[in-house]
């Protein structure tokens, strides 16, 4: 269970002035200092009354469901009974939580909800960690004088790919259904039927398959809701925890990792005021099992005759560094070239940069063209906390719920709760699109006349004068280039001058790496283009993926078929790593210390938790020992050393070094093409990390392309059949889908929900096999090797 | 299975727009569709859900609270024997005996012919007449096995068809209120007034 909920009530003793926000109350005969606004239980847990509850959860509204926080309360008119989740504190109330009235409520309730509750701890996963158990312990009657038979129900029905309810267990409490509406938007649960038989449930064959349904697992006050990959696994007393920081993604939710016996088992979200509120999103909760997965590297691996044979460490750091000396003075420092580190540490990323400096090396870059120039980097960055609280916010980014989807959560929540004004312009629309005040479709390569447009609308410049703003900003379409996002954001920044930047990035730690220098003059792209000229003697590869990752797959395959040689540290064999050198087997998140950077530029803690496998090392490590063996001197003795460069300013953010040239990215929309291209991905795609865990395998969907279907009709494609995309750097055939309604032409109201049947093209020639400008391959490929045992 | 007639369909969007929020037609929708088929089948929760923007799910746990709304197929005539206190002093159990003997079902079971669906049924508020019965929500009161089994003859004839609309059917005659006489609700979202119950008081002296 989260237990923030204090959201700075403390008053200040300092403080002269009386606070008009303060209510004095009295709970169990002490006087205590409350806020208007304040439930009762939340005032009194502050003051270290604890009352006992299930459905209550700070961060969702209440709703008095189950009746076991029943108190005394008098507000002047003598003391009842009321339920203190539902009642705001009030001057001069007295409450009493320990009377004899409210003890013999909370027993009598909570033998009422034992009447059905099958009592089955021994079997089940919650039983050692169970708000039932433990308040049926510390409330309770102590024996129940129901006799009858309880209701029966099958025993857990999966209600989803990855949580299975049983709902004999279920005490109704409606924490999880309410999560699923009011939280996540996805209302796919459902209290069913009535009195006695009400049960949760979903529609039949649609499954409650929500980016965000482990929370249900852990909110869920009985053992009701279970997770897939958790059940069975362990008891509560055997796990021991450390916090840390899920690094799937750039937002850096807090986490708490379990374990036992040396494995991982699972992850629980830590109510993190400033950034994730206790929410996780699946794919950050459950892609730990990638880490004990069977293509986990366990030793250094060379090329041979043979294809790639395992070695022993020091054969492998030695043949590295000659390959790294011999083509330093052969090519000179500029035919090495490292790409990759946003998916390691911040140490991890400060040692190889610190080794790059110290042989010159200039080309490298954590991005790996789906990145975002450093010049929208350095500009004034928002924090979530910002996001959450400003008056308008404006969204130039991938749909968030793809990406990030627990700062999708928190924009939602500010949306609907805070009165935030969300101002989107999109491509193809998003999760967001229902909730924006604007939502503003234009198509791919007219960003910069439909931002023009929307603010010289009267109303809109009204709207962004009216309070603080934080633009959002990312590659919402990868087939356009960075400079135009740029532009866009400077637009916007030009009629909100006291705009902060939110940046959208995909991969943990790009932030991190690049404020440890894992950028240079030529990015990702100018290095795989000189790469594919055989002007790159080594390439470097720390932990990316060029081949699955870089937006334009053809140049990514001619490169690293080009380049002299490559040495390659990752955690899992991936594509380009099976074209490696030498492959360096390293220790992935779980296995490693040190800190990690999110996207406002917040640093936090990552922790070790079980060892590593094999004989896998972190990746600074590595470049401490390259660095001794090939003679320089980085300064550095252990990991502390390269924690204290982590330079965060005192709110605790590192930033990117400025006045570095931007990173350019060359856009592919054409205009004398049937149709435009908008590159986007989903949230659980060919990512390693996905793949490897046997949970989230099958919930990638695999690439797909998403026409209007009165498009598809106009050219004659009938269901089923495949289409040929054909743009100016080659040609995929895709199954069309239709995910979402294509954009129409005209910007529309967010009020306009339902997908408009206009067809979304310019100009469109009837062709049997449409083609669009695209030249980049769609990044949810599935092409990676299969993780399954062999 | 059963999506909406086009002439129901049309109804439907009308009843929508009635709304501040499409959602508040769920109800009146769900009606819709158990009287064009005397049931409520998945499919019309999809539609339902559709037209409104919520999800089959909300649909289904909003339809499924009520005990009125039926999602599984019933018979052209619903008949409900009260088996509570009152009716079952006075001899419901004899009542329930001669129905389920002459439709030859038990109760909750639909004859063959998917004419009739024999339910118990709690109190209908009909204890003075014990012991009572409902047709399609009809009464008959003081309810004689031999009267059971003479309704049942008459509804298997015919003979009061023209008395007793197939199940679902909400009402014979259908008001109608053109659009410009419609008063219309109060779009909770704009109107901010406080609601009309709660007395306005000087700031700090409510408690
Ligand atoms: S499944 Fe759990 S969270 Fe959901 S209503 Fe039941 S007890 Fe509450
Ligand atoms: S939103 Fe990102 S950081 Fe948060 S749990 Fe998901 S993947 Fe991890
Ligand atoms: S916690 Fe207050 S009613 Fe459930
Ligand atoms: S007991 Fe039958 S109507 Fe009341």
């Amino acid at each position: 269970m989260s237990t923030t909920e204090d959201t700075g009530a403390e008053v200040d003793d300092e403080v002269v002035e009386p606070d008009p926000d303060a209510v004095s109350i009295t709970v169990n005969g002490r006087s205590v200092t409350a806020r208007r606004g304040d439930l009762v239980i939340a005032a009194a847990e502050r003051a270290g009354d604890y009352i006992p509850r299930f459905c209550y959860h700070p961060r969702m509204s209440s709703v008095g469901m189950c009746r076991q926080c029943l108190v005394e309360i008098d507000t002047g008119r003598g003391p009842m009974l009321q339920p203190s989740c539902m009642v705001t504190v009030s001057e001069g109330m007295v409450v009493d939580t320990e009377s004899e009235t409210t003890k013999r409520a909370q027993e009598g309730i909570l033998e009422l909800l034992l009447a059905n509750h099958p009592l089955d701890c021994p079997v089940c996963d919650k039983g050692g960690e169970c708000p039932l158990q433990d308040q049926a312990f510390s409330h309770g009657p102590g024996e129940s004088r129901y006799v009858e038979e309880k209701r029966h129900y099958e025993k857990p029905i999966p209600i989803s790919d990855l949580v299975y309810l049983d709902r004999e267990r279920c005490i109704l409490c409606d924490r999880c259904t309410r999560f699923a509406d009011e939280v996540a938007g996805d209302a796919l649960i459902h209290f069913i039927d009535r009195g006695n038989a009400t049960q949760v449930n979903t529609f039949p064959d649609e499954p409650f398959s929500s980016y965000f349904s482990g929370n249900t697992v852990q909110i869920c006050p009985v053992g009701a809701l279970t997770a897939k990959p958790y059940r069975f696994k362990a008891r509560p007393w055997d796990l021991e925890q450390v916090e840390s920081t899920c690094t799937s993604c750039s937002v850096g939710c807090r986490i708490s990792v379990h374990s036992s016996r040396d494995r991982l088992l699972r992850f629980q979200g830590v109510d993190d005021e400033a950034v994730n509120w206790g929410w996780l999103c699946d794919r950050g909760r459950f892609n730990f099992e990638s880490v004990h997965a069977d293509r986990r590297l366990a030793e250094p691996l060379i090329r041979s005759a043979e294809g790639l044979v395992p070695t022993d460490w020091s054969s492998a750091l030695s043949i590295t560094a000659d390959l790294i000396r011999s083509a330093v003075d052969g090519g000179g420092p500029g035919s090495v070239a490292v790409l990759g580190g946003a998916r390691g540490t911040n140490e991890d990323a400060l040692a190889w940069s610190a080794l790059a400096d110290a042989l010159g090396v200039e080309s490298r870059d954590a991005r790996l063209g789906d990145g975002l120039g450093l010049d929208l980097l350095d500009l004034p960055r928002a924090t979530i906390a910002d996001l959450a609280s400003a008056s308008t916010v404006v969204l130039m980014a991938p749909d968030l719920k793809e990406e990030l989807p627990v700062l999708h959560l928190r924009l939602r929540d500010a949306a609907l709760r805070s009165g935030t004004r969300v101002i989107e312009f999109t491509q193809s629309g998003s999760g967001l699109t229902r909730h924006a005040w604007r939502s503003i479709r234009h198509l791919p390569g007219t960003g910069a006349s439909a931002v023009a447009e929307a603010l010289a609308d009267a109303e809109v410049a009204a709207q962004l004068a009216s309070g603080p703003v934080v633009v959002v900003a990312g590659r919402q379409n990868l087939a356009e280039s960075a400079e135009a996002l740029s532009d866009r954001v400077g637009a916007v920044l030009a009629a909100a001058p006291e705009a902060g930047v939110l940046p959208v990035l995909r991969r943990g730690n790009t932030m991190g790496a690049l404020a440890a220098g894992l950028h240079g003059p030529r990015d990702a792209a100018d290095i795989l283009r000189e790469a594919a000229e055989g002007r790159i003697d080594l390439l470097i590869l720390l932990g990316s993926d060029p081949l699955a990752d870089f937006p334009d797959s053809r140049l990514a395959r001619t490169a690293l078929a080009r380049v002299g040689r490559i040495v390659s540290l990752d955690g899992h064999l991936c594509a380009s790593s099976e074209q490696a050198d030498v492959v360096l087997p390293v220790a992935v998140m779980g296995e490693k210390s040190g800190t990690t950077t999110n996207l406002e530029g917040r640093v936090t803690p990552v922790s070790q938790k079980v060892t590593v496998h094999g004989t896998a090392r972190p990746d600074w490590m590595i470049a401490l020992d390259l660095a001794s063996r090939l003679g320089v001197d980085l300064g550095v003795a252990d990991l502390g050393d390269l924690t204290a460069r982590v330079t965060a300013d005192d709110r605790g953010v590192w930033s990117v070094p400025t006045g570095v040239e931007p990173a350019h990215f060359e856009s592919v929309v054409g205009t004398n093409y049937d149709f435009r291209l908008v590159l986007s991905r989903r949230l659980y795609d060919a990512a390693v990390s996905t793949q490897c865990s046997p949970s989230l395998e099958g919930l990638a969907g695999g690439r797909g392309l998403s026409v209007h279907p009165s498009d598809l009709e106009r050219i004659g494609v009938a269901s089923g059949d495949d289409v040929k995309v054909i743009g100016p750097r080659g040609s995929v055939v895709l199954p069309p889908g239709c995910r979402t309604a294509s954009a129409p032409t005209r910007p529309v109201r967010s009020d306009c929900s339902r997908p408009s049947p206009t067809a979304s093209n310019s100009s469109s020639k009837r062709t049997s096999s449409p083609s669009a400008p695209i030249g980049w391959s769609s990044s949810w490929r599935r092409s990676s090797p299969s993780c399954r045992p062999s | 299975m059963s999506r909406f007639s086009a002439e129901n369909l049309t109804l439907a969007r009308e009843i929508v727009s009635r709304y501040p929020r499409p959602k508040s037609a769920v109800i009146p929708l769900l009606h819709l569709a158990q009287e064009q088929e005397g049931w409520i089948s998945e499919e019309a929760m999809r539609e339902i859900a559709e037209l409104v923007g919520v999800t089959p799910a909300e649909v289904r746990g909003t339809g499924t609270f009520y005990e009125m709304f039926h999602f599984e197929p019933i018979g052209r005539y619903l008949l409900n024997i009260c088996g509570t206190m009152s009716c079952a002093l006075m001899g419901a159990g004899e009542l329930m005996h001669a129905a389920e003997e002459e439709l030859g079902v038990r109760a909750g079971g639909t004859t063959d012919d998917g004419l009739i669906t024999l339910h118990g049924a709690e109190c209908q508020a009909a204890c003075t007449e014990a012991p009572c019965l409902q047709v399609n929500y009809r009464y008959r009161f003081r309810v004689t096995p031999d009267g059971v089994r003479q309704l049942i003859a008459d509804l298997r004839s015919g003979a009061l068809s023209d008395e007793i609309p197939p199940h679902g059917t909400l009402a014979t005659v259908r008001q109608h209120i053109p659009s410009d006489r419609a008063v219309g609700a109060v779009d909770p979202d704009v109107d901010t007034a406080p609601p009309a119950w709660i007395p306005v008081t000087v700031e700090g002296a409510s408690s």
